[in-house]
């Protein structure tokens, strides 16, 4: 039966995140987007929260009883918005909550979970030659005995100085294509692997964004994701790209919550100067104000619900690579549009850095960029309701 | 508990509807356009699923279920989906039978519930929209004086549907400063109908002007509405009804834009294997997507009886920008095509400009 109100556990579950995100993210929240590439030591109380935790399926409890389980995705959205709300750049700096947290737990063998499970990874996919087009990537993993030798350049990797080992996708055979690309942990402290430099960026700011060389980097045989074992079982390429389908709903909602930062900020801006929005006016009588106000509103709701189906269908065992991508155009795609109009509308209090709205505006650009861009979010929905092959619509 | 799922009784209806709609409209609709009029046997085979009429009691001519604005949404995106101007019409009589059960008192219940509750579809309508700049719902430029016994109505409505055809009316006006629906019988002296409208869109739906002159309407008749329902309420259902309409034509226009992509080679390939063409598909898809959404959130509100005003509202706003960007993507798809009658796309585009333009013509 089609319910779209959110039962009560999930209501209470976004509540304590609000506070959560009002109390603890948005006092410092400035403080750290001037000091870029400091490590905001007050995360530390968040490593293996509750909340956060990145367990593996099978060490959960089985416990029928908890209200909320069965309902990881949805807390997932649910808690990306709030914390964006707050300052999505430690959403992104939560320790032991990397993306590379998150294969382990998907692709990761159990021996490896017992190794890293406690440890924070962060996830290195792109390279200079190799953005959108991933699988065209040419750092090189070759088997030498008991070690795997990798060689190549990441670009862009988030929490790169704050994590303790890197998951990096490497080519093993770069004939097979995508089927010769392998996921592999690599230790910060491994020989001939190489923080090289952290990206100044326009946003994000209080998130550490880098580039590791690895030039004859050495790892043990063992850390190839899944097991050596496992290898040719292991779901490669494809099994990243299949955790895209919980990640991107959640992208979703950290532009979501940004933009209503934005929107909640001027609103309470607007309500100061007695402009209240009042959702019984005709359209004849509203001013260009409440107008975009009102489209803003709208839209962020339409936004948020596409990330909750793609969420909630992801819990209920439901392909959603389609609704996961459509979710991320759409949010990604609004979030900057919605906070860039509020700014406008804030006017010379859009512009000041006085006031977040500016930094919003800054955090929220990458939204429709990383994860996939919107115009790759687009064609992975355009291919599936089309029923096109990546040759035919490339 | 929240769920994007169907229940398995939503399912049935949806198909059932679904079935009726492409059985009897997907291609009769352009004919009917064309010739501005729907056939009755069509109308009626809509009435017989009986949606209209489900939650009101058997004692007054019901079949006495629960009354779900969800069901109604679902139902309302089904039928205009096949044609938005037999989405309205076939439903019509619910913009009658729905504010007089929900806000009526026993005694106007009796009289005029059983008229329209029965098996025949019987035309009953509601004037609500007033022509010329400006209007607002909310701020009726008809008004209703009291005097004596009775209330005198003056004004102008426009958009009546099948106004000729009814012999019953809600017409709303506001009496010292409140909006009030009045029942009114068509043989009430000082109620003018015009001739027919012609209008950019919906043109098998016959609607009309009305001109309220000196209108005696005895005082009895005034729907007074209680603590559950009122005016307010009526056009927040009624707004909810329109984005579902709206989310209807659109998926039209969507679907056959993108079967039309496939098919269609320009330089050696279907149009589809081109971006800007994919990308504009992908988009309809997910406004769709995002309008059917918005819609069912207000009706998740309203069946869980929670104040919905904000969302109707945001709901109708978004189905009205949102019909008219997919239904003009549905256009740009086809090309020269798009602006020829034959393809319904063009007839998708001119009945999507009504979705933020009219109220009042059909209730969740
Ligand atoms: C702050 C930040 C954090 C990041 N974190 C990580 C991380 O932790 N790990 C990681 O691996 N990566 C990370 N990234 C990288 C990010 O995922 C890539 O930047 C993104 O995938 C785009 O790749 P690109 O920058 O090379 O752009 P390109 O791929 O060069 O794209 C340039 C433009 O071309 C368009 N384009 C490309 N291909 C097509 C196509 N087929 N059709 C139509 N248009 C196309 C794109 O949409 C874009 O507009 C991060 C990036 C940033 C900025």
């Amino acid at each position: 039966m089609i319910n779209l109100e959110l039962s009560e556990d999930l209501k209470q579950y976004q509540e304590d995140m609000k506070v959560f995100a009002e109390t603890v993210f948005r006092p410092i929240s400035r403080k750290y987007d001037e000091a870029e590439h400091e490590y905001p030591q007050e995360l530390e109380d968040l490593r293996g929260m509750k909340h956060f935790d990145r367990k593996k399926k099978s060490e959960k409890p089985a416990d029928k009883s908890e209200p909320t389980s069965g309902k990881a995705n949805m807390r997932g959205v649910i808690s990306s918005e709030e914390i964006a709300w707050g300052d999505p750049s430690f959403l992104i700096s939560i320790p032991n909550a990397g993306l590379g947290n998150v294969a382990l737990v998907t692709s990761g063998s159990d021996e490896q979970f017992e190794k890293y499970g406690d440890k924070w990874l962060a996830m290195a996919i792109t390279e200079p030659n190799a953005g959108s087009d991933s699988k065209a990537m040419n750092t090189t993993a070759k088997l030498d005995g008991d070690d795997w030798v990798l060689n190549g350049e990441k670009i862009f990797v988030s929490c790169a100085d704050r994590c303790d080992a890197v998951v990096v996708m490497a080519t093993t055979d770069k004939s097979a294509g995508k089927e010769g690309i392998r996921s592999f942990i690599v230790d910060k402290n491994s020989p001939g692997f190489t923080l090289e430099k952290l990206e100044k960026k326009m946003g994000l700011r209080g998130s550490d964004t880098g580039t590791f060389s690895m030039t004859d980097c050495r790892i043990p045989k063992d850390n190839v994701l899944g097991g050596f074992e496992k290898t040719n079982k292991n779901k490669g390429f494809k099994g990243t790209m299949q955790t895209f389908d919980t990640s991107r709903p959640m992208v979703a909602a950290m532009a979501i919550g940004v933009a209503r930062a934005a929107l909640d900020y001027t609103r309470e801006v607007m309500a100061e100067n007695s402009i209240i929005p009042d959702y019984k006016k005709g359209s004849i009588n509203i001013s260009s104000i409440e107008k975009d106000f009102f489209l803003m509103e709208a839209n962020l709701e339409a936004a948020r619900l596409l990330s909750w189906k793609a969420a909630w269908m992801a819990d209920n065992k439901k392909p959603n690579s389609t609704e996961a991508s459509m979710a991320k155009a759409k949010a990604g795609r609004q979030g900057v549009l919605i906070t860039q109009k509020c700014c406008e509308l804030l006017g010379p209090m859009g512009l000041s850095t006085k006031h977040l709205a500016e930094k919003w505006l800054r955090d929220v650009r990458v939204m429709d960029i990383f994860e996939g861009t919107g115009q790759i979010q687009h064609l992975i929905v355009a291919r599936n309701i089309l029923e096109l092959s990546s040759t035919q619509l490339k | 508990m929240l769920s994007f799922n169907m229940s398995e009784e939503q399912t049935i209806t949806r198909d059932t509807v679904a079935r009726l709609v492409k059985d009897l409209i997907i291609d009769t609709a352009h004919e009917m356009d064309e010739a501005g009029n729907i056939p009755e046997e069509y109308i009626q085979a809509a009435w017989e699923l009986g949606a209209s009429i489900a939650a009101i009691p058997e004692a007054y001519g019901g079949y006495d279920m629960d009354y779900s604005p969800m069901m109604n949404a679902i139902i309302l995106e089904e039928l205009a989906y096949g044609d938005m101007a037999f989405a309205v019409a076939a439903t019509l009589p619910s913009m009658f039978i729905f504010p007089v059960y929900e806000m009526g008192t026993e005694e106007q219940k009796k009289k005029y519930l059983p008229l329209f509750c029965k098996e025949a579809y019987t035309p009953c309508t509601c004037a609500i929209n007033e022509p010329g700049f400006g209007f607002d719902p909310h701020k009726l430029k008809t008004k209703a004086v009291k005097k004596n016994g009775s209330y005198i109505l003056n004004g102008e409505k426009c958009f009546v549907p099948l106004a000729k055809e009814s012999s019953h009316f809600l017409i709303a006006a506001s009496c010292d400063g409140e909006n009030s629906f009045f029942i009114a019988d068509a043989e009430n002296a000082g109620i003018n109908i015009k001739k027919p409208e012609r209008n950019l869109g919906l043109y098998s739906l016959k609607t009309y002007e009305v001109a309220l002159d000196n209108c005696e309407i005895p005082a009895k008749n005034r729907l007074v509405g209680n603590s559950d329902c009122n005016y307010d309420k009526i056009i927040q259902k009624s707004a909810i009804a329109m984005s579902a309409i709206g989310t209807g034509v659109s998926r039209a226009s969507y679907e056959y834009a993108r079967d039309y992509a496939k098919e269609r080679i320009q330089f050696g390939e279907p149009i589809a294997h081109k971006q800007s063409i994919a990308f504009m598909i992908a988009e309809m898809a997910y406004e769709v997507e995002a309008m059917r959404l918005m819609t069912w959130k207000a009706a998740s509100m309203l069946e869980n009886g929670k104040d919905c005003q904000r969302d109707s509202f945001l709901a109708r706003l978004y189905a009205g920008e949102m019909s008219m960007k997919v239904t003009d993507h549905g256009i740009q798809v086809l090309g020269g095509h798009g602006f020829i009658r034959e393809h319904p796309v063009e007839r998708y585009y001119r009945n999507a400009r009504g979705v933020a333009i009219l109220h009042g013509m059909a209730i969740v």
